[in-house]
C-alpha cells in the first residue's frame, strides 16, 4: 500500500502508524519531522509551508514507488503538512513497514532524504526580526 | 506565444505574484526561458539554484516549451 497526502490540518501520527499496520510485517519505521525552535542559533517563531500540490503529490508517489522497488517493504505512508506551523508541530510523517526491520529503516531514511531534495514544498522561517525562505540563497 | 508561469516560495515574492505572463518566441527552450526570466527579474540570478517544471515534471535545459504546458518555477525545495 502506498498512502500519500498533503494536509492543511495537524497530522495524526498515531493514525498514520495504524494505517500501515500489516500482519505480514514484523517492523515499522516511523520518521516524524517537527518544527525546531532555532536555526543556526537564531530563534524561530514559526514556519510557513507552501507546496506545488499536483507536482508534490506526484514526486511523493515516485519516491514511495521507488522505495517499494528497492526494498522488501509492504506499506509506505508519506503525509506532509502545509500552512502555518508552530514550534513542535509535526510537519511530516513517514511510516514504512516490512517483514524485517532493516528494509523498513533503510526505506524510511531514503524517503525523507529524497523528499527533502525533490518534492516541491517550501518553508519560510519566521524570526523575531525577519523571515527567510530556507535554502533559497547559497 | 503567450505563456503563464506559476511561481512558488521565494519566486512568488520576486514576482510579487503567484504567476506571471510572458510573451516569448515559439519553440523556446527551458534554458532560453530561464535567461529571459533572469533579465526581467535579476533577483532570480541570486538564488542558489532553481528549476523549471513542465506539466508537473522537472524539465531539462534543452526541452522545448509549448504554450499548452503547465509551467512552474521551482526554487530550491525545503520540505520536511
Amino acid at each position: 500500500m502506498i498512502d500519500i497526502q498533503i494536509e492543511n490540518e495537524p497530522l495524526d501520527v498515531v493514525g498514520c502508524t495504524w494505517k500501515v499496520g500489516d500482519a505480514a510485517c514484523g517492523g515499522t519505521a516511523i520518521f516524524i519531522g517537527t518544527v525546531r525552535n532555532a536555526t543556526k542559533g537564531k530563534k524561530v517563531i514559526r514556519l510557513d509551508y507552501e507546496c506545488y500540490q499536483s507536482m508534490a503529490l506526484k514526486e511523493m508517489r515516485k519516491i514511495a514507488a521507488d522505495a517499494m522497488g528497492r526494498w522488501d517493504i509492504q506499506n509506505i505512508l508519506i503525509h506532509h503538512r502545509v500552512g502555518t506551523l508552530q514550534i513542535g508541530d509535526v510537519a511530516v510523517v513517514i511510516a514504512v513497514n516490512a517483514p524485517h526491520r532493516d528494509a523498513a529503516f533503510d526505506a524510511c531514511r531514503y524517503t525523507i532524504d529524497t523528499l527533502k531534495k525533490t518534492v516541491p514544498i517550501w518553508k519560510k522561517e519566521v524570526f523575531e526580526d525577519g523571515e527567510e525562505w530556507v535554502s533559497a540563497h547559497a | 506565444m503567450k505563456i503563464t508561469i506559476l511561481a512558488f516560495g521565494i519566486a512568488k515574492e520576486i514576482f510579487n505574484s503567484s504567476s506571471i505572463e510572458l510573451d516569448v518566441q515559439e519553440e523556446i527552450t527551458v534554458a532560453a526561458l530561464k535567461s529571459i526570466l533572469e533579465i526581467k527579474y535579476p533577483k532570480m540570478s541570486n538564488l542558489s539554484s532553481y528549476m523549471i517544471a513542465l506539466n508537473n515534471e522537472y524539465a531539462e535545459d534543452d526541452m522545448v516549451v509549448h504554450s499548452v504546458d503547465e509551467m512552474a518555477i521551482i526554487p530550491p525545495v525545503s520540505g520536511g
